[in-house]
């Protein structure tokens, strides 16, 4: 049997009154590739949001490698160590050299020794074609160059799973595709379990063995990749398919 | 007769005396400087905790110190509490306690600022990367508050300076109350002496002042070509 590495049981999330998550259940095998799909306000972001402690959430039960997540901060800043997120607005710390940025965590917050995690974190950097930039500064980057030292700083912690929050959304067009060969790389290479949020359906299309389609806060459907673009179960999900362009 | 008021500048140790006054001025204007800045980062920093008591406290003592007048403050810490308290401090050193104490919350709601418009993305990919509270204030948010907040610093620092002319209220031996005295005792040979001395001292506070204020002005100017590209 395939191990499970994230089970999510019961989730509600509540705004002050307004409900934006209902009783969200599904689990994540272990290399597993989940994209999350839906219009946009469906509550993609925030689900994924939840599964890192960013948002709190007022019921229901996150279990991560056997174990029940107790949601206080102090748990979350060792959870997060084992989930790397990045973001979409790619925020590496401008006060910081692009190698700066990718040791504090391992450095400071894992305590690795700092020569090794330098030397591991310049063969990341020289897997995204970025060996030359490990003394630039983020604002000496491009967009799509600062996406790919977020995604170098999440994995210098050695994560086991990622999250991918929309990375591709604010980059320019010709930035999207060495982005996205990274996390396909992850996912081929590395067998990386983890959950995209993107809105580039082509990519979802080729990365994901599963969709979970979310609409209102509610999970639609949760189907293998290749019946969900073909033939998805939900008329809401037939409707947003043949909406988007691709 | 009549000296050219100049003069009174240079008669017996006139012009050591004012200098003499003027390292009263500028050293209390320093201690007051580097403990109230150290005090007002972590003051600033406590108030950006969500603790809602320690919030209403600091605040309360920020909009003390801004809205009772320096004079006030001076004359309260000089001449009321040593009364109702029984707390005694020479002058100068009062001096400095109340300035320090000035600085603080001045500084509280400078850093505080700076923090609150670091935005809220850096927090959150610093939480990601497991930092805890202490390790992100330490390594992304005050250094990176630190580069805005340090104009509107250096021009605390011109304001405290010039402020330390009301030192010769509670009789500090400060460089205004030192000019005034000279000025006093030589009225007869040199009447027109008080332009003279009060003009080297506008000197001394503008010689002062002036670089602090264009260093300001250079950071800032550089922190904006910077911050656009």
């Amino acid at each position: 049997m395939v191990e499970q590495i994230l089970q999510v049981e019961h989730l509600e999330k509540y705004y002050q009154k307004k409900h934006v998550l209902h009783d969200i259940n599904f689990h994540v095998d272990k290399g597993e590739v989940v994209t999350l799909l839906g219009p946009s306000g469906s509550g993609k972001s925030t689900l994924i949001r939840c599964l890192n402690g960013l948002e709190e959430y007022q019921q229901g039960t996150i279990t991560f490698e056997g174990k029940q997540i107790n949601p206080t901060e102090k748990n979350w800043q060792q959870i997060r160590q084992k989930i790397g997120m990045v973001f979409q607005s790619y925020d590496l710390f401008p006060n910081l050299t692009v190698m700066d940025n990718i040791l504090l965590g391992p450095t400071k917050v894992q305590k690795q020794d700092k020569f090794a995690a330098k030397k591991e974190g310049l063969d990341l950097l020289t897997r995204v074609g970025l060996e030359d930039y490990a003394n630039a500064y983020p604002r000496q980057l491009s967009g799509g160059q600062k996406q790919r030292v977020a995604i170098v700083r999440a994995l210098a912690l050695h994560p086991d799973f990622m999250l991918f929050d929309e990375v591709t959304a604010s980059l320019d067009p010709e930035m999207v595709r060495g982005i996205l060969n990274i996390i396909q790389d992850l996912a081929d290479v590395d067998h990386m379990t983890m959950i995209v949020v993107t809105h580039e359906m082509n990519f979802a299309q080729q990365i994901a063995d599963r969709v979970i389609f979310l609409e209102d806060g509610h999970i639609l459907e949760q189907t293998p990749s290749k019946q969900f673009f073909s033939a998805p179960q939900t008329k809401r999900a037939q409707e947003f398919l043949d909406s988007m362009d691709f | 007769m009549d000296h050219s008021g100049i003069s009174v500048l240079f008669e017996g140790t006139n012009f050591e005396r004012l200098l003499g006054g003027l390292w009263v001025t500028v050293k209390i204007a320093a201690v007051a400087l580097i403990v109230g800045l150290i005090l007002g980062i972590v003051l600033g920093v406590l108030r950006t905790f969500k603790n809602r008591p320690l919030r209403v406290i600091l605040r309360l003592y920020l909009e003390f110190f801004r809205i009772v007048p320096t004079v006030v403050l001076l004359f309260l810490f000089y001449y009321i509490l040593p009364r109702e308290m029984n707390f005694n401090l020479p002058g100068d050193q009062l001096a400095t306690l109340v300035f320090a104490l000035w600085v603080a919350a001045e500084m509280s709601d400078i850093v505080r600022g700076a923090l609150i418009s670091v935005p809220q993305h850096q927090r959150e990919s610093g939480k990601a990367i497991g930092l805890n509270r202490y390790q992100l204030y330490r390594y992304v948010l005050i250094p990176q508050a630190i580069s805005l907040e340090i104009p509107a610093t250096i021009n605390l620092a011109t304001r405290v300076i010039k402020t330390t002319s009301l030192l010769m209220l509670i009789s500090v031996m400060d460089v205004i109350n030192i000019g005034q005295q000279i000025i006093e005792a030589n009225n007869h040979t040199h009447p027109t002496g008080v332009f003279w001395v009060y003009g080297l001292i506008f000197l001394f506070y503008f010689l002062i002042d002036y670089p602090l204020s264009w260093w300001a002005k250079r950071l800032e100017k550089k922190r904006l070509e910077r911050a656009n590209g």
